[in-house]
């Protein structure tokens, strides 16, 4: 069977490529200490040795549109072409083309549909940069298959979270049934409190910082009740207009597991909103 | 009510160069041409399958031919779409990083939440 390497939740900041490469008065103050994060944080990744990325995101109206709308969405296709015109124009992200892994995708669609989630697919998926952002800090070379998996996050109405949850458990336990052996990571990016084209965006900080002081706690501690107990899809306005990303935040600690701290912690408060690094080992201290 | 055609309006205008300047240039001009020959194009479709029925409210139509992005929030545009395609518009008229978009939060801060729905 496969070995689930790691579990990794981030959140996904479209400015790092641009600040972590910028030179001279075009870098931002923060950027050498954001560029240190990271590069701690991709280290938990490339300890695992991963050989297949499983990578949960969210399409940002790009692909998917409200004409054709799923909640929960596999890609299974042979490569995926990355990142957009407006992701170009607006934060400077490259043109990107990845590998898929078809035998993985098709599983975890058969699979995922037998145990009670009808999952739509996508056989030509082009990635936005809730994807590749996390490949540009964890895996920069991009050299992995990827099985892209998109959550609706963005347009109402939406699953609840503890479908969120529900699901990052299906994927944890399919992966680990999978019969292969590789060693998978999955690696899935939310967001914490988020707004975006609202009074409260782009403020010094994230625009709820004591959300993301509870949010970041009950992740690094695996505290599914806690979260479960306080979020709702009602809820989840209060912290900011786009903070249904952290549902997807949510899926990753089912993935990880109900009361499972997490081996590696890290975060830093930006403008606009709190980053946040998170990495389980499922193998145990042997594998760190 | 026809938040879904806004969304429509803002999505495909921001997702081709072309469209974006021209926007830019002369709003109320693209917002007619776009009424009259885009609005009913369903997007995976040939032209000749599309729909019969989509036009904005005047309000919308006029929000949109203004630029009037705190209108588009009020109507209850989708607040991604909305930001995305400004900065796009307008972030290239202000010197320093980020001003157009806190000018934008400004211009919003009599909101609280609630917020105007979204959902579609």
């Amino acid at each position: 069977m496969a070995t689930v390497a790691a579990v990794i939740a981030s959140t996904h900041h479209p400015f790092y490529y641009r600040a972590s490469t910028a030179a001279g008065a075009d870098r931002p103050p923060f950027a050498d200490e954001w560029v240190a994060k990271i590069e701690a944080f991709r280290e938990t990744l490339t300890r695992a040795r991963p050989d297949v990325l499983v990578m949960v995101g969210s399409d940002h109206f790009h692909q998917l549109w409200l004409d054709n709308m799923p909640q929960f969405l596999i890609g299974k296709a042979p490569c995926y072409d990355a990142n957009w015109y407006n992701e170009e124009r607006e934060f400077g992200l490259p043109r990107m083309f990845l590998q898929g892994h078809e035998e993985l995708s098709g599983y975890l669609l058969r699979e995922g549909m037998d145990a009670g989630f009808d999952l739509a697919f996508s056989n030509e998926l082009r990635i936005d940069h809730s994807i590749t952002c996390p490949l540009i800090t964890l895996r920069p070379e991009a050299d992995l298959p990827i099985v892209p998996i998109y959550t609706n996050i963005f347009a109402p109405p939406m699953p609840q979270p503890r479908r969120f949850v529900e699901l990052g458990r299906a994927i944890r336990r399919l992966v680990e049934s999978w019969p292969s052996g590789q060693r998978v990571a999955i690696i899935g990016t939310g967001h914490l409190s988020l707004e975006l084209g609202g009074p409260r965006q782009f403020g010094p900080q994230g625009p709820d910082p004591e959300f993301d002081r509870k949010a970041v706690e009950w992740i690094s501690s695996g505290d599914l009740d806690s979260a479960l107990a306080e979020v709702s899809l009602d809820s989840l306005w209060q912290p900011g207009n786009a903070t249904h990303g952290f549902m997807d935040f949510m899926l990753m600690m089912g993935a990880a597991g109900a009361g499972v701290k997490a081996d590696y912690t890290d975060s830093l408060d930006l403008f606009h909103t709190m980053e946040a690094y998170f990495t389980w080992y499922p193998e145990g201290a042997a594998a760190r | 009510m026809s938040k879904y055609l806004v969304n429509k309006f803002l999505y495909t205008v921001d997702r081709d160069p072309e469209l974006v300047e021209r926007y830019r240039e002369d709003p109320r001009g693209t917002v007619t041409w776009w009424e009259t020959e885009r609005a009913n194009l369903i997007l995976s479709c040939p032209g000749g399958e599309r729909s019969t029925w989509l036009e904005f409210t005047g309000a919308e139509r006029e929000a949109l031919a203004t630029h009037d992005y705190v209108g588009l929030f009020e109507l209850g545009a989708h607040n991604f779409l909305t930001l995305t395609l400004f900065i796009a518009l307008f972030e290239r008229d202000y010197e320093e990083p980020l001003a157009f978009q806190r000018e934008y939060a400004a211009r919003l801060s009599h909101w609280t939440v609630p917020y105007p729905d979204i959902s579609t």
